[in-house]
């Protein structure tokens, strides 16, 4: 059973996009900040730190979640994805790309989580209705865009991908 | 907005957990997805002494489909008892009411015993329970016991669940047939908490209708199959029972107003689904 008492910090062990790493964090560190403060990861956007805005959304164990209601305690042992972890080898994934050509971004501070939600929910829904992508994208908050080049990038994705799909395996 | 200190403990067993509560009772909070406690600390609403995060206990996640309902262990996910394929045949109003709750970045964690303790007078499944008229397992030291809806929730985020006990399942009773049910909420946006929530479940000569998001606790009244006239003066009756008040979100009028237009529209649609 694992146990820290308040005022100990302890090593917390997890893999971040498939590497195992460790930290030291106290039981109320939150985990946005032992990710960016601790380990440096500057693609945890910090927003309102109560689970409404969807800024710092990232991956537990497959499941989305809001790095600001999670403490770094509870990720001992699990399995987390940040953003980092869409492209391979430097090159964008489709949806990264699919956010650039539609201008899907602004300031860029909601992007990383936006694009976590997103990539986790066409997993689930691979050929979403577009009422179903705005319900999704209701979980952020954006100030820039306005949510309609978010809407067309994932239109496109699933386009992409169902045309994709009819094609024989390569 | 950074939470107050506490000692953290994760047990993976039921009998440690229950150990722990007995041990510490009031200076224990639960947390399984934690997506309302976590925001209520870092508010420093609540300052636990003592958290014991609860989802690595296995066994209470599971759903289970008994002949007079379904049971849904305390850390089940909001979202896999969404995703169940059974879920729109035995319950048609969990169905109907679950894609209200939060966003799907939250349900994805937000747990059913999870939102069940908390008891939020806005939340979407303790209106469904008590609209069911299920029953929550509380569990301790001293033993099991089943606790009704009704009498589960008190009053404003306040249960009849005693210190040294934790939910350890909810209590779903699946649809009974010749009964149609329906589901609906108004908020400023979808996700946000009901300014009112209504569920109703409807047969050819009777009517049961919750109200979540107007009084301190959901509420629910039973008619014979009233309608036109009967039926508005009904929900005008029980719009101002309901004690709604004013707040950030809406005043206590246009409370009363949902209760009679939403209400309304509401008990059509779950008659509709019985016929």
């Amino acid at each position: 059973m694992l146990q820290i008492k308040s005022d100990e910090r302890k090593a917390i062990t997890f893999t971040l996009n498939g590497q195992k790493v460790t930290g030291f964090a106290e039981p109320r560190m939150l985990l946005t900040d032992f990710l960016r403060e601790q380990l440096g990861l500057t693609e945890i956007h910090v927003g309102c730190e109560h689970g409404v805005c969807g800024a710092c959304t990232i991956r537990i164990d497959g499941k989305v979640a809001r790095g600001c209601l999670t403490f770094a305690a509870q990720i001992d042992g699990a399995e987390v994805l940040t953003v980092k972890s869409l492209s391979e080898d430097g090159e964008l994934s489709e949806l990264q790309k699919a956010f650039r050509k539609h201008h899907a971004l602004q300031c860029g501070y909601c992007t990383p989580g936006i694009l976590m939600s997103t990539s986790a929910f066409l997993e689930i829904n691979p050929n979403p209705t577009e009422e179903e992508i705005r319900l999704m994208l209701s979980g952020h908050i954006c100030r820039c865009t306005g949510y309609v080049g978010m809407v067309h990038a994932v239109q496109e994705v699933v386009e992409i991908k169902r045309k994709n799909g009819n094609k024989p395996a390569a | 907005m950074k939470p107050h200190k506490f000692d953290y403990v994760r047990p993976t067993r039921l009998e440690e957990a229950l150990d722990i509560l007995s041990s510490r009772k009031d200076d224990v909070r639960i947390i399984a997805g934690g997506l309302s406690l976590v925001a209520m600390m870092n508010f420093r609403l609540v300052e636990p002494a003592v958290l014991m995060d609860i989802v690595h206990i296995e066994s209470l996640g599971y759903i289970k489909a008994g002949e007079q309902a379904i049971e849904v262990g305390a850390i089940t996910q909001q979202a896999r008892l969404l995703a169940w394929d059974r879920l729109p045949a035995l319950s048609p109003l969990l169905a109907k009411g679950m894609p209200h709750i939060g966003h799907f970045q939250t349900r994805s964690r937000g747990t059913v015993g999870g939102s069940i303790a908390h008891s939020d007078p806005s939340s979407e499944l303790p209106l469904c329970l008590a609209v069911l008229d299920g029953s929550v397992t509380l569990a301790s030291t001293r033993g099991t016991r089943n606790v009704k809806a009704e009498d589960f929730q008190v009053g404003l985020m306040t249960t009849d669940k005693q210190a040294d006990e934790m939910v350890t399942a909810v209590h779903f009773p699946v649809a009974r047939p010749g009964t149609g049910y329906a589901f609906d909420e108004v908020t400023m946006r979808h996700g946000d908490l009901a300014i009112c929530a209504i569920a109703v479940a409807a047969t050819k000569d009777r009517i049961r209708m919750g109200v979540g998001g107007v009084a301190d606790k959901p509420t629910v009244r039973e008619w014979p199959a009233l309608s036109g006239k009967d039926l508005d003066e009904a929900l005008n009756e029980f719009a101002w029972d309901l004690h709604g008040m004013d707040d950030v979100h809406a005043t206590a009028q246009y409370r009363r107003q949902l209760v009679r237009k939403l209400g309304r529209k509401v008990i059509l649609e779950a008659q509709q689904c019985c016929k």
